[in-house]
């Protein structure tokens, strides 16, 4: 029973396949290439950042993964499975919390459970959540009550409760203070650490990106095409002033086209 | 949340009279103020002479209710020093005073000098008349108003909250319904009145129909617009998290959409007393519309006024109970408008 559950804690994470995916929008009848035959390959529990400058199309990217969207050409495998309709299994965190606000905070992160009808058997869940999220004491309060780092946190343990395979972060932390940010960096790391889901995360922050990834894949301007790719394996917690950091901090900003402008 | 605010003390302001100083002696002198008011109305209702070859009934009970009155606010300010009880009669007090002053207005220009002409400009004193002998008639015109209005109203907000929700969310129910709506929606419901009374069976269902027909177009345009206007990230969130249609619309887009749902509710609710007077009027043998145009047949101004008063209170008391449910219903929301 105890191997069960360590092996099955090994494999939470899924795996991700992206072929040759290319996306393009409709402008007044003229087609707006923004992605442009993207291949990747995410490993189980890996922690993959998209990096690149705003606007290039790695929004646009994500909601492929999640299902919300269908590429124009090519194909996403989630588990070796066609990505067709959002699924349970990969969450996205969004820039925007976007919490319900209508809803107190124990009730947003109850969502998916009740969506699926799964609130009788796994409403333990929920507490746990707010707990790994430090919101225990908010748990009743409304989203206008929060600040803005409390109001992602419930976001996130809103994803977490539906325990993900493939957990997708949009700019999660773009609209925090840098304190906040940086506490929640090390929030998101511990938490993944922990779980050991697949994350990807999508990000313009350079020094987040190479924070808390494993694999930093950098995208050009639109239409995005992948520039390049920087492995950081250095272990868990990074230090900013770390020289090899500082090393990989240039290379990535060198593939951005900003080695001198930094 | 203003009332709030309103409450918090503010400092006394130093004045140059010692007596005036402390606020509990003047709130005392406020409101015995206002008693004097009321007995002065009391004195003057009593002991004035009336305009030679009228008979007021009731005028003396109208001057005991004044004196009543009076005494009752006087004992409410000591009560309200001597136990800080009755706080929101403070507030009311130069409300009551100024009640008070056009009380002794209306009794001197009409019973006393007879400056207004009658029967159009009845004192007080033949109100109360009315609202004493004739009670039961009005019992039964609210019931009846009540009654009809229920019955409309209800069956309006839910076609209409339904049918909203509908076009809002289905792309073939908008293509179908909206058409129709935009073509009949802003007709007045009245002008459906003399088709409404020899279509439907009884002037009673005709009525139920105009006033759910009142009701029903803003309640529809509000509930679509606000299914409409739910943010596309509530969608996305819900989708992710596994959810389905049925989900989407009871749990994402009818609360999102609530608060504009109760704005249609109050412009329907305000339709429908319009409309509920009219068809009272024009054709339901029952009712305070209906009392209003008998009384006026029968140049009784001081039952109309009477009718008046109680639809009045009628109408705006109906609108405090939907306040009061929205409030209860939205209080997630920030920044309500307090009625």
């Amino acid at each position: 029973m105890v191997a069960a559950i360590a092996s099955d804690h090994a494999v939470r994470g899924s795996t991700l396949t992206l072929r040759e995916v290319s996306h393009s929008f409709d402008l007044e009848g003229q087609p707006l290439p923004v992605l442009d035959r993207i291949s990747l390959q995410v490993g189980r529990g890996e922690f993959v950042a998209l990096l690149g400058p705003s606007g290039c199309g790695k929004s646009t990217l994500l909601r492929l993964v999640a299902g919300l969207d269908t590429p124009t050409a090519g194909s996403l495998l989630a588990e070796g499975r066609e990505i067709e309709a959002p699924d349970p299994s990969r969450v996205v965190v969004f820039q925007d919390p976007t919490l319900y606000p209508w809803r107190t905070v124990r009730s947003n992160v109850a969502l998916g459970l009740e969506a699926r009808g799964l609130l009788r058997t796994h409403g333990g869940r929920i507490e746990d959540a707010l707990r790994l999220v430090g919101l225990t004491g908010f748990a009743n309060a409304y989203p206008h009550q929060l600040s803005g780092g409390m109001a992602q946190r419930a976001a996130l343990a809103r994803a977490l409760v539906n325990d993900p395979k493939l957990l997708i972060l949009d700019e999660p932390l773009g609209q925090l203070d840098s304190l906040t940010r940086i506490a929640m960096q090390a929030e998101l790391v511990s938490l993944w650490q922990r779980s050991r889901f697949t994350a990807l995360l999508v990000t313009h922050d350079v020094e987040e990106a190479l924070l808390l990834a494993g694999r930093v894949i950098v995208l050009s301007d639109r239409p995005a095409r992948i520039k390049a790719e920087v492995v950081n394996s250095q272990p868990y917690p990074r230090h900013r002033g770390d020289p090899h950091f500082v090393e990989l901090r240039r290379e990535v900003f060198e593939q951005l086209g900003l080695d001198e402008a930094w | 949340m203003s009332s709030v605010i309103d409450e918090v003390p503010r400092p006394s302001q130093k004045s140059g009279f010692g007596f005036f100083e402390s606020s509990t002696t003047r709130s005392l002198i406020g409101g015995l103020s206002v008693a004097a008011a009321w007995l002065v109305v009391a004195a003057l209702t009593a002991f004035w002479p009336d305009k030679p070859e009228s008979d007021w009934t009731y005028t003396g009970s109208f001057a005991i209710a004044c004196a009543v009155l009076a005494v009752a606010l006087a004992l409410a300010a000591f009560a309200g020093v001597r136990f800080g009880a009755f706080q929101r009669l403070q507030r009311l007090s130069p409300w009551l005073f100024a009640l008070a002053l056009f009380f002794a207005a209306w009794e001197a220009v009409t019973a006393k000098l007879g400056l207004l002409p009658l029967p159009f400009f009845p004192p007080p004193q033949a109100i109360v008349e009315v609202v004493i002998d004739d009670w039961g008639r009005l019992a039964e015109g609210i019931f009846a108003s009540a009654r009809l209005l229920a019955t409309g109203y209800f069956l309006g907000a839910a076609v209409g909250f339904v049918t909203g929700v509908a076009i809002g969310w289905s792309r073939l129910a908008g293509y179908w319904i909206h058409p129709v709506l935009r073509f009949i929606g802003p007709l007045p419901a009245t002008a459906w009145l003399p088709l409404a009374f020899f279509v439907f069976p009884s002037s009673f269902s005709a009525s139920i129909f105009l006033i759910a027909l009142a009701t029903g177009f803003p309640v529809t345009v509000l509930t679509w617009s606000g299914v409409a206007c739910v943010k596309s990230a509530y969608y996305d969130i819900a989708r992710t998290l596994g959810a389905t249609q049925r989900f989407l619309v009871l749990k994402v887009a009818i609360p999102a959409a609530m608060p504009h749902v109760f704005v249609g509710l109050f412009m329907g609710l305000g339709n429908s007393f319009a409309v509920l007077v009219v068809a009272e009027m024009l054709g339901v043998k029952a009712g305070l519309g209906w009392y209003l145009q008998w009384a006026q047949g029968w140049a009784a101004y001081a039952n109309m006024y009477a009718a008046l008063l109680l639809m009045a209170f009628l109408c705006s008391g109906l609108i405090t109970l939907l306040f009061r449910l929205r409030d209860r219903l939205l209080s997630w929301q920030k920044g309500l408008v307090r009625w």
